[in-house]
Order: structure tokens, then C-alpha cells, then sequence
């Protein structure tokens, strides 16, 4: 595809299918007060679309994360999760314990 | 908490506010999984035949990582743009409620829509994350600069995974970009519980996390944002009930 074709699709394929949900929330939130009852409505629907977006990929993985079996999966979510409760609250501490815990799983699968 | 400078004249203090948040960005472990999760788009982005300046530009201008995998997969193996179209915007709904729960907490009465539209295109999970755990702290008029050094911040990082993941394409073996796709879930999960404040925040976790798979496994279009509405409104409503009957 030229050049051009190609920043042409960006722009309309990718560019614009998700700024218009930026610019919906943009146009919507301006009724919205903070601290109001449906400002906290819309933070839960927040934060279960993003467990639902976590959900997803641990279950449904895109690429290479697919040819990790979804027990390893599930136990490097787990034991990372796991860590950041163990350790003090520390992003870092559960994030480095789940990698770890999926790199040996399918180091022992052989990957 | 974030270092504010003290303040001096308006300009000067919102482009140090600015630089406060840019600078908060790089403290999170965040900044270092969007890297992560951006040397595996860069080098996706490389393997199905796009330029440099094409992944660079898709991070700029999407700045939604699910979305540029499926926008390049899908462009890459020759699905219709409009298909394609669709799918990317069903995957960016979830922006939706972000937005709308971000920007209440940024702006003042007298904000012109125009100062918001910088901070709504750069929310995306990770600035929306920090931005919600760090703004309590800011004081509300320097909020907007913040927001916008946040969202800067990581994407800077974007942009430097993506330049590196382009040029390493060739040489990232399986097991390594598998760990990169793992940084998403593994550190979204984390963040948002360390953000968990009230039980209906808590309920619209453990909602999302059943409802979530439950309506994908259904093959329903935009089955994230229902999932969302759904959990969301569930864990709102029991926290409203509780509140009532205590």
C-alpha cells in the first residue's frame, strides 16, 4: 500500500474510531459534578469495563501469549497479585512476580 | 505525593506543574509497562510491513494499545477498513467512562472546552490510573497541566517502546514478547485494586473480572461496555443500598 493510502487509514480507521469516544466523554461530562452520584456510577463502570478489559486477555490472549497455557496464565495473575498484597502494596513487587511465574511456566512447558 | 513548586507567575507555574506530572509518569511502575507493552506494538507494528513513522504516528494519534494491535493485525492480513474501523472502536469504548470520570475532577466552571481536549486524547488507562490515584493531592487549578504532563509522560514512553520494538523486531524470541503481552493484564489489574477506595469500586472489580469474559465468550458487539454498564451498576447499586439502610 503507498504512503499515503496508509496515514490515510490511519487517521480514519484508527485515529478517529477511538478519538470519537473521547469526544462523546468530552461532550458528556459536562453535566457530570464531581463527587455527584452519577460521577460515581460512571467510575464503576469505569473500573468494570477495565477488569473486564484484564479479564479478557488473561482468558481470550492475543499473539504469542496464546501458546502459554491458560493454567500458567491464571497462576501468574494469581501469584502476582498475590505478591502485591504480600509485599507492602508494591505495583512493582506483583508486577516483576507474575512475569517471573509465566516466564519459568512456559520455560517448563517448553516454550 | 507529587513535588509542586511553589507558585509564581500563572505561565511559569503550569509549565512546572506540567513537568511535576511528567516526572510522576516516570516514578509509576506504569511508565515501564507502557514500554514494555510498546516494544511488542513496535515490533507488530514492523512485522506486518508498516514504517517507522506510521508506528510512530499510530501511538500518537490512537494511544490505545488494544486498539493499534488490532488496527495493524488487521490492516496487515487485508481486512476491509471499514471492518477494521469497527473493531478499533469497539475496543476503545472503555474510553468512554474514562473520560467521563476523569474530566469532572480537572476542569473549574469557567474552563473553556478547548483546554479539555488535549487531556480527553491523552487519557488512556495509564494516565487515567495515576491521574485519578495523584489529582486528590494537586490543587484543582493546576490540574489540567498536571493531567496533560501525565499523559505526556507516558507517552513518551509509548513512543520510546515503540522506536525500540520497531528496530528489534526481528530478534524478540516468543517467550519475550509474551512477557510483554502479559505486562498489560498483570499491571492493570494491580493498579486499578491499588486505587480501591470504596466498596463499589471494589464490587465493579470483581464484577468486571466475571462479566467481562462471561459477554466476550457471547460474541456480542461492544460486549466490554456492556459488561461494564452491568458490573458497574450492580457494585453501585449495593454500595447505595448499604449506604441506605446503614
Amino acid at each position: 500500500m503507498s504512503e499515503l493510502y496508509a496515514y490515510t487509514l490511519l487517521v480514519l480507521v484508527g485515529f478517529l474510531p477511538s478519538e470519537i469516544w473521547r469526544l462523546l466523554g468530552l461532550v458528556a461530562a459536562r453535566g457530570v459534578a464531581d463527587e455527584s452520584e452519577l460521577f460515581m456510577w460512571v467510575r464503576a463502570v469505569a473500573i468494570a469495563v477495565l477488569a473486564g478489559v484484564i479479564a479478557k486477555i488473561i482468558l481470550f490472549p492475543p499473539g504469542t501469549l496464546a501458546s502459554v497455557p491458560a493454567v500458567i496464565r491464571l497462576a501468574a495473575i494469581i501469584c502476582g497479585f498475590a505478591a502485591f498484597l504480600v509485599v507492602r502494596r508494591s505495583v512493582f513487587a506483583g508486577v516483576v512476580a507474575g512475569e517471573v511465574v509465566l516466564i519459568l511456566g512456559a520455560l517448563a512447558y517448553g516454550i | 505525593m507529587p513535588p509542586l513548586p511553589p507558585t509564581e507567575s500563572p505561565e511559569r507555574s503550569a509549565i512546572a506543574v506540567f513537568f511535576a506530572g511528567f516526572r510522576a509518569a516516570w516514578r509509576s511502575v506504569l511508565a515501564y509497562v507502557v514500554i514494555g507493552t510498546y516494544v511488542g506494538i513496535g515490533a507488530l507494528t514492523h512485522d506486518f510491513g508498516f514504517g517507522l513513522g506510521w508506528a510512530l504516528a499510530s501511538t500518537a494519534l490512537v494511544w490505545a494499545g488494544p486498539a493499534q494491535v488490532i488496527l495493524v493485525s488487521a490492516l496487515g492480513a487485508g481486512v476491509a477498513p471499514i471492518e477494521t474501523a469497527l473493531a478499533v472502536g469497539v475496543s476503545s469504548a472503555r474510553l468512554l467512562p474514562m473520560v467521563i470520570s476523569l474530566l469532572p475532577l480537572i476542569r473549574r466552571p469557567q474552563t473553556p472546552y478547548r483546554a479539555l481536549v488535549l487531556p480527553a486524547h491523552l487519557t488512556a488507562v495509564t494516565m487515567w490510573i495515576e491521574a485519578l490515584r495523584l489529582l486528590p493531592q494537586v490543587p484543582r487549578e493546576a490540574r489540567i497541566p498536571f493531567a496533560n504532563g501525565v499523559g505526556c509522560g507516558f507517552m513518551a514512553a509509548a513512543q520510546a517502546g515503540t522506536l525500540i520494538g520497531y528496530y528489534l523486531a526481528t530478534s524478540l524470541p516468543p517467550l519475550l514478547t509474551a512477557g510483554l503481552l502479559f505486562l498489560t493484564p498483570i499491571s492493570f489489574l494491580i493498579s486499578t485494586t491499588r486505587n480501591c477506595r470504596l466498596m463499589s469500586d471494589w464490587l465493579a472489580l470483581a464484577f468486571g473480572l466475571v462479566l467481562g469474559p462471561l459477554m466476550a465468550a457471547w460474541q456480542m458487539g461492544l460486549d466490554l461496555l456492556w459488561s461494564g454498564v452491568l458490573g458497574g451498576s450492580l457494585a453501585y447499586g449495593i454500595h447505595r443500598l448499604r449506604e441506605a439502610l446503614k
